[in-house]
């Protein structure tokens, strides 16, 4: 018998509703398909913690979690978000703050705070894939997100005191 | 309290003018050293932390109002056209724009020297053509593409050296070159002759972007007469000034706001284009208007730091350095002035014979704008090169040599005393902590057979001295809570943090009971957040504001508590006397609802004094010969700035100061095609800016003595100093290893390279 392939099912041209899950709540959003992730947060539903920076992949400020994993929103169309969870840096802290925002404070890991969220991100991706990172791990962890004022050391320290606080 | 004018020289960006400003009330004398502080002079993390890690920190980018519009630009894609004709009807008609500006409709508004926001010769790829108003970005973007321009292209020059040189485009009819900045000091002529070793060398350095990451922008909007804008700005009254200057509304109907920005470096300085632009749309249209620059608009029309072309001259008799001839040439852009690196020249070691001119260069590319250390990065970078050749011509130390040209207690430039000069101590952390003892003249093998080790150093000085006029209020509640009122802003440096500080110490709270409120016209006047002059201008009035409350409560205590005042003292919220504790909540609460409300105005700086910062950065780098890389392995910096109100905030600012400096010296440089006058690398792909990975071992050392004769909380600038001396002391630590000079800013792989290569 001959396997007839199944026609794929399309949507649009126009905009159209994605359900997805953002902070744990599930929302659906009326998008083009050519719509941005981070717009979508930022524009429709409000959430400004991600930053448009550069707007084309090498800055990191607009970092979220989609699936636990870091991902650049900028980079990420919504429609390829349909039945994802996206975390962002608002739905860290609901029962109090995340050790990781905890660290930053305490280690004064920002100076203008603009890459601060999605340093932020990059750090709780890297802990929740990650228990026990050493250095390099953290390295490569925020090695995607640059940060202009310098505060770099800070963030590395930052995100070793979280991770030491987080095992224990 | 009575008002007294007064009238006092101040230092900007190495710029020393007249200002006149009204104070009330007396100064206080600094706190001395042995003051016993609690709370100034300590670690204290942010008290906007929370806000900064949650994502709830509002920056002007963030703010989304209800029906609002957004702007893009159409710029220009020559780097000098006349805009002969522009017919915008294709862009209007598309769906969803709601209007569009350009030089043949947008009402007048004088913009920085000229009368227009759109000129009729463009004279920069980027510079702004027409603006399209519409219901969302994407709209306006698509409209932007729909304007037909047609340009009568000119021509023009895209490179300072070409613009110097005989024969070039002229951009100007009094040509491309003018004077910017000259000092004289003894025989130059008659020193050199004197001298029985000279050095002469050109010195490059290359145009740095700031790349703050929240890019130039801002939101207006027009509510019954009155326009509202948010900015993200280093000066929410310089904003005020601008549209007051463009749009003809009296201060009382503007209100400019900034709460957190994402950073400026010096580039926001004032109302841009899009703010008013932002403006004009908001009236007409009747809607909030946003204007935010892409990433690739900002480092085409939102300044730069000049590339330079200097020359430095440098003979000694003896040991001694005898004269200094320093010229310098900067890339102005379209900008009406240059910053002076040949300031340090002029003031930082004692030279007896100092000749330096300071050149603008006129070029078909964007205006510059002040950024961290404006000249004194560019200058530095020659001057502390030019000592080490020397001191090899010589067959001295670096550091001693400067060591002995360091000693001056009077500042060579006005004569004038030193308020506290600690560079010589500055050296002695330094060479400790870096191990100078084993630095080698010829450098030395590194970790691998291919690597050499050097080391290098440099020197800074700074303003910073802060200026009149600055206010400050402080509300103390019922509650014993405070709420402190200052038209500064907090640009990243922690200033939130460090004022408050400043009212829980004087006015006797914790900090967690003092809300700090900014970034508001609507407040009193504060100076520009640049010029690392804002702790040195506003600390002082917020002190005494503090002071002006705390001598207010004691007397409403005084009566409740039936005390003199005297006897009363009031310290982490209480109030005490005679052995008894009492909160001030306790103490205001026995009455009906009453604000103490204290008052404080920055007093001048002292008569006769030269107040300046020094320091020094020592670095320890190697250098793969096969491949050119540089790996710095350890930067030592110290500084001289008075007291450190909060040595966490102060190291965070010094180690983003030397990561920029890494910037500058190691990766750092806009690149343009000559032939047509286009940045080629406007993006964070193209421009390297310092990542996580590029970050040496840091130590950070601060002289820490408080300069009590500078002002009442004994305090001086700190946010430029730490990027100054980095770059020189970058490139002489490579030249120890490698035993070869790179005079070029950045010192990229192929600069090392080829200097290998013609050794």
């Amino acid at each position: 018998m001959v396997r007839v392939p199944k026609a794929p099912s399309f949507v649009g041209p126009g905009a159209i509703d994605v359900a997805l899950e953002v902070n744990g709540e599930a929302v659906t959003v009326h998008v083009p398909p050519h719509r941005t992730l981070l717009d979508t947060l930022r524009e429709t539903l409000g959430l400004t913690g991600a930053k448009r920076v550069c707007d084309e992949g090498t800055c990191g400020a607009c970092t979220v979690l989609i699936d636990g994993k870091p991902a650049y929103s900028c980079m990420t169309l919504a429609v390829a978000c349909a039945d994802r969870r996206v975390e962002t840096v608002e739905g860290l802290s609901t029962d109090g703050l995340h050790p990781v925002q905890q660290a930053f404070i305490d280690h004064d890991a920002y100076q203008c705070g603009f890459c601060t969220p999605g340093q932020i991100m990059s750090c709780v991706g890297l802990l929740r894939q990650n228990a026990s990172p050493d250095t390099e791990d953290v390295l490569r962890a925020v090695s995607g997100n640059l940060c202009r004022c310098g505060a770099y050391p800070n963030i590395v320290a930052a995100a070793l005191a979280a991770a030491k606080k987080t095992k224990r | 309290m009575s008002i007294k004018v007064v009238r006092t020289k101040s230092e900007f960006e190495g710029t020393i003018s007249e200002e006149t400003a009204l104070v009330e009330g007396t100064d206080l004398r600094s706190w001395a050293d042995d003051a016993g502080l609690t709370i100034v002079g300590k670690r204290h993390p942010r008290i906007d932390g929370i806000a900064r890690v949650t994502g709830r920190a509002m920056f002007t980018q963030d703010l989304y109002l209800p029906g609002m519009l957004h702007v893009r630009m159409l710029r220009s894609p020559y780097p000098r056209a006349r805009v002969r004709k522009i017919d915008a009807r294709r862009a209007e008609a598309l769906p969803g724009v709601r209007g569009v500006l350009h030089r043949s409709n947008a009402p007048k508004a004088a913009f920085r020297g000229e009368e227009t926001i759109f000129r009729d010769e463009v004279r920069f790829v980027g510079d702004e053509v027409a603006a399209v108003a519409a219901d969302t970005e994407e709209i306006a973007a698509e409209a932007v593409r729909l304007i037909d321009v047609e340009y009568e292209v000119l021509p023009f020059v895209a490179d300072l050296e070409e613009a110097m040189a005989e024969g070039a485009t002229k951009l100007a009819d009094a040509g491309n070159v003018s004077d910017s900045g000259k000092h004289d000091r003894g025989d130059v002529k008659r020193a050199f002759a004197e001298s029985k070793v000279v050095v002469e060398a050109i010195y490059r350095t290359s145009t740095q972007l700031h790349n703050s990451l929240e890019t130039h922008g801002a939101v207006a909007r027009w509510d019954g007469g009155e326009l509202t804008v948010w900015e993200s700005t280093q000066h929410v009254f310089g904003v005020r000034a601008g549209i007051q200057a463009a749009l003809k509304i009296p201060y009382k109907d503007i209100r400019v706001l900034c709460d957190y920005m994402g950073g400026g470096f010096g580039s926001k300085g004032g109302a841009g284009k899009y703010t008013i632009v932002a403006a004009i749309f908001a009236r007409q249209l009747g809607k909030p208007v946003r204007c935010f620059l892409t990433r690739d608009e900002e480092n085409l029309a939102a300044g730069n730091r000049s590339a330079t072309y200097q020359t430095v001259k440098i003979g000694a008799k003896g040991k001694k350095i005898h004269a200094i001839e320093h010229l310098s040439w900067s890339n102005a852009g379209q900008g009406r002035w240059v910053a002076d690196p040949t300031g340090p020249t002029n003031g930082l070691y004692d030279i007896a014979n100092v000749r330096s001119r300071s050149y603008k260069v006129l070029t078909s590319l964007g205006a510059l704008a002040s950024f961290r250390a404006p000249g004194y990065v560019e200058g530095t970078f020659a001057l502390d090169q030019a000592i080490d050749e020397l001191a090899l011509q010589l067959g001295e130390d670096p550091l001693a040599l400067r060591r002995s040209h360091a000693k001056q207690t009077t500042d060579p430039v006005t004569g004038l005393r030193y308020s506290l000069k600690r560079l010589l101590r500055c050296y002695d952390i330094g060479e400790k902590e870096i191990g100078w003892h084993r630095r080698k003249p010829e450098g030395a093998r590194g970790s691998a057979p291919y690597r050499r080790r050097g080391y290098g150093m440099a020197s800074q000085l700074w303003g910073g001295s802060g200026l009149p006029p600055a206010y400050a209020t402080v509300h103390l509640n019922p509650d014993g809570t405070a709420v402190l009122r200052c038209g500064t802003q907090d640009i990243g440096t922690g200033t939130r943090t460090v004022l408050a500080q400043l009212v829980a110490e004087e006015l006797g709270l914790e900090v967690d009971a003092v809300r700090v409120e900014l970034g508001d016209t609507n407040s009193q006047y504060a100076p520009i957040s640049a010029g690392s002059l804002t702790v040195a201008s506003v600390g002082p009035a917020v002190r005494l504001a503090a002071k002006d409350a705390r001598c207010q409560l004691l007397e409403a205590a005084s009566g409740l508590l039936e005390m003199g005042t005297s006897e009363l003292r009031v310290q982490h919220g209480q109030i005490i006397g005679q052995g008894h504790r009492t909160s001030i909540g306790e103490v205001l609460g026995q009455v009906e609802n009453f604000t103490v409300i204290g008052k404080g105005s920055r007093f001048p700086n002292p008569e006769g004094l030269s107040l300046k910062t020094f320091g020094a950065h020592f670095a320890q780098v190697e250098v793969d010969v096969r491949t050119g890389e540089i790996f710095v392995e350890h930067v030592v910096a110290v500084h001289d700035i008075g007291r450190v109100i909060n040595p966490l905030l102060a190291t965070s600012q010094v180690e983003g100061g030397i990561i920029q400096g890494l910037g500058f010296v190691l990766s750092e440089e806009r690149i343009v095609d000559r032939p047509t006058g286009h940045v080629v690398n406007g993006n964070l792909e193209g421009y390297k800016i310092p990542t996580v990975r590029d970050i040496p071992r840091m130590t950070v050392r601060f002289t820490e003595d408080a300069d009590v004769k500078a002002n009442n909380i004994g305090a001086k600038g700190l946010g430029e100093p730490p990027i100054i001396p980095l770059p020189a002391a970058i490139a002489n630590a490579v030249a120890n290893a490698i035993g070869v000079r790179i005079r070029t800013a950045p010192i990229t792989r192929q600069r090392v390279l080829e200097a290998l290569s013609l050794q």
